[in-house]
């Protein structure tokens, strides 16, 4: 019911409601556009209400494609995705997406039910500690104890999800709590969060002294994260580097917030970065990191990472700042506000001419490269071909391993929020749900869902969702047989014993994509994966491609655990 | 070291698995914690001591804390001039032959009898850990049958004077 209706009712003398309808009510208020949710017992109530409102609802297949989803909305949108499941096991199999959403940061707003207040604690019928259970992976949460509650706390929740350092904040509603009646007062609710005041303007202070540090600077490197995508402020970080001529490495999960074709893009930085980023970072005497977290898979061995840079740190989480890299400069504050005061201060631009001529002659010394087999199809080769055929502007969703790696490697970004993947957590079955997710918030957009042959089969049950509602998706299989990631470290550090990392079967996924009504095809060539990559564009509704890749390839160049970012291998 | 975190939070369902469930997450050791309500109403103070390697840790969890939702205030006070106070109620064994002795060592500890019986006394001592620490080794040798900690309450003194290197318990 909207905020009409309820006055309406008011004057027909109706003052009191239920938790579902204070539920669905606020929900509205927030102008939420998509539910992807899951019934059972514990919402029953709930979903009673939401068979007579205007609220879009999505059945998935499982929990678990369901909080994907509500994430791969969040990374396109910006805005929380909202996810609604059952008590016990509907809300245990949210777990992995809360806490995927947790160190990624996405704004989700999760309402799990529970069993009635009553029998809470008794191990009631699909009775579990939710909020104990949610408490470490998500920013906030709450356990309804009172229906007029309700308004306030959801209303409390968008704004925690999506305020600050982004997050997931789950919901957990007893039964009776949706069932019972409070009353209705006319007022907007107000919340009350006297202990949450992100702060998003900088410190005038710690911005001069960085502007300073960077009109000394002689090799002067600004390492870029997801940060800059939450704060919608690409353009601007493209206006800054552009006034100061600093070059600009990304993280695998910034990817897209500066263009990749931009002269001073020298790459993703990390583990399958490309040499001339990981040099640029170990060699700078300025790192202006801008929102990124310095994961170890991006800094490689804490000891050896940027040796001799001055540290400067813009986060809007302070306790990112100085975590893992100590901090000479710190600026808590978004990056859109960071970024701004940095333009307007306009510093004195560094001399620099040698650090990026140096950089540019190393990326192309040592480029990406893979090497070409006769009559072999190789991962790398797919993607650039997905590249070259959608120009480059397709949304890009992937689980995590090679694939993801190849993807972040060969499909290079010149806009933000086309790239959904699974950064920190690193989660298998991430990829076709949330592609699900991103193609509803972006319905014109081609959307490639990139996965391997293991992590498909995850959460391949989203395929009957993506067919009835004829999503456009394109479901790219890079199928070597193997869990990729796994064989290759088996390979170079466990002397060749792959063990359990070899599928020894698979189901032919050309007549599983038929089983669910969408067409499919198997690919072993670079000519037929031309010609099918045609038809399959060309296709108004999803298509599953299967492409039966090398299985030996492995994802070069890289950084060894316990190794510097300057000791690639395989460069 | 040892870091002493003086926290207000608000007193609501859930507020004391949070806390410490994040110092689980973040393997941060905690030495001892204490809660109460505090002057406000509808508002508890929490002392942590916490047992990390330098004050970059200290600095980490100040943060950590500093992000809960139902954190309002968190106070590193580990170089302040603080007074901290802990409670501990020891039972120990006692003998005729022992009773005396014990009081001559109760005494300049300004510990209190709380209850006696007919082998056992039971003592009240308030005071830093130190003194505490040291009173019980002291009282070891005459046999503890049971001994209940509070840990350790602390708030930062009215008039700091210079700021004290270390974490000074006064």
């Amino acid at each position: 019911m909207t905020q009409k209706s309820v006055v309406a009712d008011r004057k027909s003398g109706k003052t009191h409601y239920s938790g579902a309808e204070f539920l669905l009510d606020a929900l509205k208020k927030e102008n939420v556009e998509v539910i992807f949710g899951y019934p059972g017992g514990s919402v029953l109530p709930i979903y009673d209400k939401l068979y007579s409102s205007e609220l879009f609802h999505i059945l998935t297949r499982h929990e678990q494609g369901a909080i994907h989803a509500a994430e791969g909305y969040a990374r396109i949108t910006g805005k929380p995705g909202v996810v609604i499941v059952t008590s016990g096991p509907g809300a245990t199999n949210i777990v992995t997406g809360l806490a995927d959403a947790m160190i990624d940061s996405l704004p989700l707003v999760v309402i799990s039910g529970q069993v009635s207040t009553s029998v809470i604690g008794s191990d009631a019928f699909q009775e579990a500690d939710v909020l104990g259970i949610t408490t470490p992976i998500t920013k906030h949460n709450y356990q309804v104890r009172k229906p007029e509650d309700l308004p306030r706390i959801i209303k409390e929740a968008f704004y925690i999800a999506s305020s600050g350092r982004p997050g997931p904040v789950l919901i957990d509603i007893p039964k009776d709590m949706a069932i019972l009646e409070g009353v209705s007062t006319d007022a907007e609710p107000k919340m009350d969060l006297p202990g949450y005041q992100p702060t998003t303007k900088p410190n005038y202070l710690q911005i001069r002294k960085l502007v300073e540090a960077v009109s000394g600077a002689k090799k002067p490197v600004i390492l870029a994260g997801a940060g800059v995508l939450h704060a919608k402020a690409a353009h601007l970080l493209k206006d800054y580097v552009e006034q100061q001529g600093i070059p600009v490495v990304h993280t695998l999960l910034g990817l897209g917030g500066f263009p990749a074709e931009h002269p001073l893009f020298i790459g993703m930085g990390g583990m399958h970065g490309c040499f001339a980023a990981n040099m640029a970072l170990s060699k700078c005497d300025l790192l202006i990191n801008i929102g990124a977290r310095f994961d170890d898979r991006l800094t490689g061995n804490l000891a050896k990472f940027a040796q001799h840079a001055t540290v400067a740190h813009i986060d809007i989480d302070p306790a990112e700042i100085g975590k893992n890299v100590p901090t000479k400069i710190p600026v808590v504050g978004s990056a859109k506000e960071a970024l701004k005061e940095l333009i307007a201060q306009n510093g004195k631009k560094p001399e620099i001419e040698e650090w990026t001529t140096q950089l540019t002659k190393w990326n192309e010394e040592f480029p990406l490269r893979y090497t070409h087999e006769e009559g072999v199809l190789k991962p790398q080769r797919v993607i650039q071909m997905l590249h070259e055929k959608t120009n480059g502007e397709a949304i890009v969703t992937t689980d995590v391993g090679q694939h993801q790696m190849w993807a972040a490697q060969y499909y290079p970004f010149n806009k933000p929020n086309s790239w959904v993947t699974s950064g920190g957590l690193g989660t298998m079955g991430f990829g076709l749900p949330s592609a699900l997710g991103a193609q509803l918030a972006d319905p014109k957009a081609t959307v490639l869902s990139i996965s391997g042959d293991g992590g498909f089969q995850m959460c391949l049950q989203e395929l009957s969702v993506i067919a009835e509602m004829n999503l456009p998706i394109k479901i790219i299989i890079v199928n070597n047989g193997a869990l990729g990631m796994v064989r290759q470290w088996q390979e170079l550090f466990h002397d060749n014993r792959f063990s359990h990392s070899i599928f020894q079967s698979h189901p032919d996924f050309v007549k599983l994509a038929d089983a669910y009504g969408i067409p499919g095809y198997k690919v072993t060539t670079e000519e037929e994966a031309s010609d099918c990559l045609d038809v399959a564009l060309a296709t108004d509704g999803p298509v599953l491609i299967d492409f039966r890749v090398k299985q030996k390839e492995n994802v070069f160049p890289m950084v060894a655990q316990g190794k510097g970012l300057d000791e690639m291998e395989g460069v | 070291m040892k870091g002493i975190l003086s926290l207000t939070v608000n007193n609501r369902p859930g507020v004391l698995n949070r806390i410490t469930n994040l110092f689980t997450k973040r393997n941060y050791n905690i030495e001892s914690m204490t809660v109460g309500p505090s002057e406000q109403e509808g508002i508890s103070r929490m002392t942590f001591v916490v047992d990390v390697d330098d004050e970059a840790v200290v600095e980490q969890i100040t943060k950590q804390l500093n992000k809960q939702i139902e954190v309002l205030k968190v106070h590193d006070i580990t170089n302040q001039t603080i007074v901290a106070r802990e409670l501990a109620l020891i039972k120990i064994l006692v003998t005729t032959q022992s009773r005396a002795e014990i009081y001559s060592v109760i005494e300049p500890f300004r510990a209190s009898v709380i209850d006696v019986s007919k082998d056992s006394l039971t003592v009240q001592i308030t005071g830093e850990s130190d003194k505490i620490e040291a009173f019980i080794e002291l009282i070891k040798p005459y046999g503890i049958k049971e001994l209940a900690r509070t840990g350790t309450a602390a708030i930062a003194r009215g008039m700091q004077i210079a700021p004290a290197k270390s974490a000074t318990i006064v």
